[in-house]
């Protein structure tokens, strides 16, 4: 494993950290736009370039930008006074090490594996666009339906209701 | 003889990598092609400083800067040395930061915001031969860095703990995110028929000629149409007029660098207008053949010559859009973005796919520029007349 | 360690971050960036799988993690229209607070 690969690995991880234990919610929106920006050279570096930038495209510029008009629209930019783990934290940070435990036996213990390293594979983006109208295309346009309703979605139910105002101008 | 002086910076480069040893060649090659980037494009953005502030003087009927030319002489160069008293103002003004500011992230934004910029130069085609990264996948890769400047945007904005700052960034934001998607529906029409997005193929499939006028892709009825729309798009993504409430003076003060001095806010700066090098290359390969010659009997100059000469073309069309156009309301904005530009990329692509399906006929311009006229009069004229321009009414003096 | 065991093993550590995130934290919308990590470490599998398995010609990696940044994309959509909506009623965002279902 390159000596890249690993640096990059750790420091998404420690962003990662970062975004789930710092108080300020900001801070924590731009540890995760690191965290994305980290996975994208994780999967450049493993040789899926489209899905690379896609990530970066998706993510960093809409799901993270996303992420950070919530946090302004729900006014939480400011640093909290109270406390921001919930009660029971314990069990839950308990239970996520068990899972990593399991997660990381099995795959160490695991003789399904492949043994060999294998040649990197040659993809084009036309090899994909092939594909994705060929073999994939119901799920590409189910992809287009789903994506359609969740705007749809996501627009009526962050809708502000229209507020009835009276001839005074007070509204109700 | 022309096609070695068209191909002498490759051939430079070449020359420079026989003197090296081969374990480092990979290296140094990536170094020089990348340590041009930063010599050259500064360059440009000092000259297009003082061509702005002269260009904009002469609409505005005065002369602009006119005298400093050689700074500690007498010599005057009608003005084109100010950019060297302009760099030292900027890099030696002090470097204040807001007491309440968010200190860390007060100081990354302007870095965060160079870096995606810089990055999108590398799959630009600066000539023949002349890409730094030649991806597979190109044109992903610029739209890709372009959405990542975004973040740095509302970083400026919120860490200056200023109110208006941020209401900037949020505008900011919600202009370069309404008019992301009308600029990538237009390159996909490109994209579409050339069938790929590499973007040296993208040129090579201009690069034909017929009775000797080259094969452009905004010689046709949807390129045409789809060249207007990333022209206007590309306004609105670097935030230049008509198209910058974010960060106009007289409406709120610099928007989200109002907290930004010194370098800092050269950082921005540059960035910014380096941002608007970088779209307008984009658009003058997608469309316009990259460093093609437009004429057959024309091919003779240089590719980079030509690439320079298209993009100085541009900037000069986007100083004189700004000096000419006043500024668009928010919400005109949006509008324009979301009712008018965002059909009409749509019916572009449906109309670049008809012209692909007709196949070698000559009757597919017809159809091909009937859709899109009957849009654009169905699209611009309907929405002109929902605008009711009466008499102005004031809504708390009753 | 095979450089695909690396790979799953930072992806094992993402996905209990993730999970440790959004379980113990407070704020509904760090709630939903744990899921998104989540979703994240699955995909590094998947393309790990993609590079390192058999069959890399098939694709099927690469375009499952396609379809799943869509699909997260428009879940982290409609998630967060949900606590803006919640927020706008409750006028908190604390997720112990939203606890009753009266209107």
């Amino acid at each position: 494993m390159s000596l890249p690969f690993l640096i990059t690995a750790i420091v998404t991880l420690f962003a990662a950290a970062a975004a789930m234990s710092l108080r300020n919610l900001v801070h924590c929106a731009l540890s995760f736009v690191v965290v994305f920006a980290g996975l994208a050279a994780m999967y450049l570096q493993l040789g899926a370039q489209f899905v690379g930038f896609a990530q970066i495209l998706v993510y960093v510029g809409a799901v993270a930008i996303l992420i950070v008009f919530a946090i302004l629209l729900t006014r939480s930019g400011e640093t909290p006074n109270q406390a921001v783990i919930a009660p029971g934290w314990f069990y839950g940070i308990a239970i996520s090490a068990v899972v990593f435990t399991m997660l990381g036996w099995s795959v160490l213990n695991s003789k399904t594996l492949p043994k060999e390293i294998a040649a990197a594979p040659e993809t084009s983006v036309k090899n994909i666009g092939d594909v994705l109208m060929n073999k994939y295309v119901l799920p590409l346009e189910l992809i287009g339906l789903l994506l359609t309703a969740a705007m749809i979605g996501a627009v009526i139910i962050a809708l502000k209701e229209p507020s009835k105002t009276d001839n005074a101008g007070r509204k109700s | 003889m022309f096609d070695q002086l068209d191909q002498i910076f490759v051939t430079l480069k070449h020359l420079l990598m026989g003197y090296v040893p081969e374990r480092w060649q990979p290296l140094v090659s990536a170094v020089i092609s990348i340590a041009l980037i930063p010599v050259i494009f500064p360059g440009l953005f000092s000259i297009v400083t003082i061509l702005e502030r002269k260009g904009l003087g002469r609409i505005q009927n005065r002369p602009g800067p006119n005298r400093v030319g050689i700074p500690f002489t007498k010599i005057r160069l009608a003005g084109f040395g100010q950019f060297i008293p302009d760099g030292v103002k900027m890099l030696t003004k002090e470097d204040i930061v807001p007491r309440a500011a968010d200190k860390v992230v007060h100081f990354l934004a302007p870095v965060v915001m160079l870096i995606p910029v810089l990055l999108a130069y590398s799959v630009l085609p600066f000539g023949k031969n002349m890409t730094i990264a030649d991806f597979d996948a190109g044109v992903l890769f610029f739209f890709a860095v372009g959405g990542a400047v975004e973040v740095s945007v509302f970083m400026a904005g919120w860490s200056s703990r200023n109110k208006y700052s941020l209401l900037g960034a949020m505008r900011a934001i919600a202009q370069m995110v309404s008019y992301e998607i009308p600029l990538i529906l237009s390159a996909v029409t490109v994209i579409m028929i050339a069938g790929s997005l590499n973007l040296s193929e993208i040129i090579a499939k201009q690069n034909h000629y017929t009775a000797g006028i080259a094969h452009w892709y905004v010689f046709t009825p949807w390129g045409f149409v789809g060249f207007i729309l990333f022209l206007i798009a590309s306004l609105a993504e670097s935030n230049r007029t008509p198209f910058d409430l974010p960060e106009a003076e007289s409406e709120i003060i610099a928007g989200y660098f109002t907290e930004y001095s010194g370098f800092k806010f050269a950082l921005f700066f540059l960035a910014e207008y380096l941002g608007m090098f970088a779209i307008c290359t984009l658009g003058m390969t997608l469309f316009l053949g990259g460093w093609t010659a437009p004429f057959a009997c024309l091919t003779w100059i240089p590719s980079w010559a030509w690439f320079f000469g298209k993009l100085l073309a541009f900037v000069f069309l986007f100083i004189w859009i700004r000096g000419t156009l006043p500024r668009l309301r928010m919400d005109q904005l949006m509008n324009f973005a979301w009712k008018f530009m965002l059909p009409m990329a749509l019916i572009n692509i449906v109309a670049a796919g008809v012209w692909h399906f007709m196949g070698a006929d000559s009757l597919r311009w017809v159809y091909s520029g009937g859709i899109l006229a009957v849009a654009y009069a169905l699209l611009g004229r309907g929405l002109m007349n929902k605008q009711k321009l009466g008499k102005r009414t004031y809504r708390y003096a009753e | 360690m095979t450089p695909l065991q690396i790979c799953l093993l930072i992806s094992a550590l993402l996905f209990a971050i993730g999970f440790a995130g959004a379980v113990t934290r407070r704020h509904a919308i760090l709630a939903l960036v744990g899921i998104e990590l989540m979703l994240n470490a699955a995909n590094l599998n998947f393309i790990a799988f993609w590079r390192y398995g058999a069959h890399p010609e098939a694709l099927t990696g690469v375009l499952f993690v396609i379809f799943s940044i869509a699909i997260a994309a428009a879940e982290a959509a409609v998630g967060l229209a949900l606590v803006i909506a919640i927020y706008r009623h409750y006028k908190t965002s604390n997720l112990d607070e939203v606890k009753e279902l009266k209107g």
